[in-house]
């Protein structure tokens, strides 16, 4: 298969991707201006900071050019704040900020609380066989809302500051585009990043 | 239901916050107007602190923890995570800190150090922890403690960048030394640097140190920021660099885009233009108190 997948490479742990896509035979490109696009099969959008990723995706000219490669039918797969750019809605955030806002979830940026209360939880996720997932919530966004047309694949359980006890989604699909609020690049675990690369294979 | 169990304060969760913080840029701010400053041209933590290093040097006296009130205030401002400084061994400031949630506590060498023989066990916290270090040994001693992230001390407050260049490459090539040594070496080598076997010998297998390695102490320009991150600064901190220049916003902006285009010389070309007056900078050696030689 020559499937080659771009990371967005403005900031946050774009290497740890690159070394998973690499574990599963996929050539990678670091994407940090808009010719890195030309001929990726698919996008990661990384974890890292959302406010400095959507800065410079605006000064770098990235934001309309991977604007329109996803309406053009790019498939994007977004972690943590990777999961903020792709999301139609964004609670908490900066006025400001920019997005592609393309998949119909509502998220709430550091929805957990700071990071003393990011967490590890094993996940069951559809559509992935064995033993359950090992998930790392860094500051992790929280989906609050979730149209029809999105699929949720995994959800946790949690106990929220305001004494909430709540299952909230984790993982949400739609189309070519995947999400998820925590960081499947940090714990070896290559099984997120097949399911993404055969979402791109089963339509090319 | 609660049939999952959810771990908090892992290493892998406070290395992870480290490793989102890669490729960003962490402003030292005195108050909340600058926390808003520097949020806006795309840092991706705050230092808070009551006076930046160079103040710091200048004043002299006792450098202690910031007013809690004043990193709470930081906290209301923004959205991005927030650091804070303990002093060196002080695990009571540490505690502090920990009960207002800072995201990140720096054991930081800028303020004067609280114990003369031990550092603070940072596995005992569950708020991560950064620690400056001038070499592999001393990296390692406080990766062995609990540091979930190294920066590269540098000279804070001096706007000379040297300090963190030797720091750096003091660091990085004994990770290389490592990577290419017999397994029988190890041992030996451990023993020279008084670090742990382990790490060395997991450094040898991964060929990388344990925790992200950022720099800072002395940086002041974007070309700075490209020159360490060229070096193997994975990101960097930015103290009185930005706040005591001309222009902080057009500064800070400059910093954040010549970190991430590190090795585009034609955008750090452009970001370095008209930036106004930089910090005036302190020679190394004309520096009375050095702030790298605490800790060990």
């Amino acid at each position: 298969m020559a499937l080659t997948v771009g990371v967005l490479a403005l900031q946050g742990d774009f290497q740890e991707h690159i070394a998973v896509l690499s574990e599963l035979g996929v050539s990678t490109r670091e994407v940090r201006s808009p010719k890195d696009l030309s001929g990726v099969d698919g996008l990661i959008l990384p974890g890292g900071e959302s406010t400095t990723m959507s800065m410079l995706l605006e000064s770098s000219g990235l934001l309309l050019e991977v604007a329109k490669a996803l309406s053009e039918g790019l498939f994007a797969f977004g972690t943590c704040a990777g999961m903020i750019l792709l999301a139609r809605e964004v609670l908490d955030g900066r006025s400001d900020q920019n997005g592609f806002a393309l998949m119909d979830i509502a998220v709430r940026r550091n929805g957990f609380g700071r990071q003393i209360k990011s967490f590890e939880a094993d996940l069951v996720v559809s559509g992935i066989d064995g033993p359950p997932v090992r998930a790392v919530f860094i500051r992790a966004p929280v989906v609050e809302k979730v149209a029809k047309e999105v699929a949720i694949l995994a959800e946790v359980s949690y106990s929220f500051d305001d004494d909430s006890h709540r299952v909230v989604p984790v993982v949400c699909a739609q189309d070519r585009l995947l999400a998820c609020s925590f960081h499947p690049e940090l714990t070896g675990d290559t099984r997120l990043h097949q399911l993404f690369v055969s979402k791109i294979l089963s339509e090319k | 239901m609660d049939a999952q169990s959810n771990e908090f304060g892992t290493a892998r969760v406070k290395r992870g916050l480290a490793e989102m913080l890669r490729g960003g840029v962490i402003m030292d701010v005195v108050n909340a107007d600058q926390a808003k400053v520097a949020e806006d041209a795309g840092a991706v933590a705050v230092m808070a602190l009551e006076r930046v290093p160079a103040d710091i040097r200048r004043d002299g006296g006792v450098a202690r923890m910031s007013d809690p009130a004043l990193i709470e205030e930081i906290q209301a401002t923004v959205t991005i995570p927030v650091m804070a400084k303990a002093r060196i061994g002080h695990f009571g400031e540490a505690q502090i800190l920990q009960a207002m949630q800072v995201d990140y506590i720096d054991e930081s060498e800028v303020l004067t150090p609280a114990d003369e023989a031990y550092h603070i066990d940072k596995w005992s916290f569950d708020v991560p922890f950064v620690c400056g270090a001038t070499n592999l040994g001393e990296a390692l001693r406080r990766i062995s403690e609990g540091a979930a992230m190294i920066r590269s001390k540098g000279e804070a407050g001096t706007g000379n960048v040297v300090e963190a260049v030797r720091h750096l490459r003091s660091i990085t090539s004994e990770i290389k030394k490592i990577i290419s040594a017999d397994p029988a070496e190890l041992f030996g080598i451990a023993k020279n640097i008084q670090a742990p076997y382990e790490l060395v010998s997991e450094i040898h297998r991964t060929h990388r140190l344990p925790v992200p390695l950022f720099c800072a102490g002395g940086l002041a320009t974007p070309a700075d920021a490209a020159l360490v991150m060229q070096l193997g600064a994975e990101a960097v901190f930015v103290g009185s660099g930005i706040f005591k220049s001309g222009d902080p916003a057009k500064r800070a902006r400059a910093i954040v885009e010549a970190t991430t285009h590190y090795m585009d010389p034609t955008i750090l070309l452009k970001v370095s233009r008209n930036l106004g007056e930089p910090m005036v900078g302190i020679n190394a050696d004309e520096v009375d108190v050095k702030m790298a030689e605490r800790g060990w």
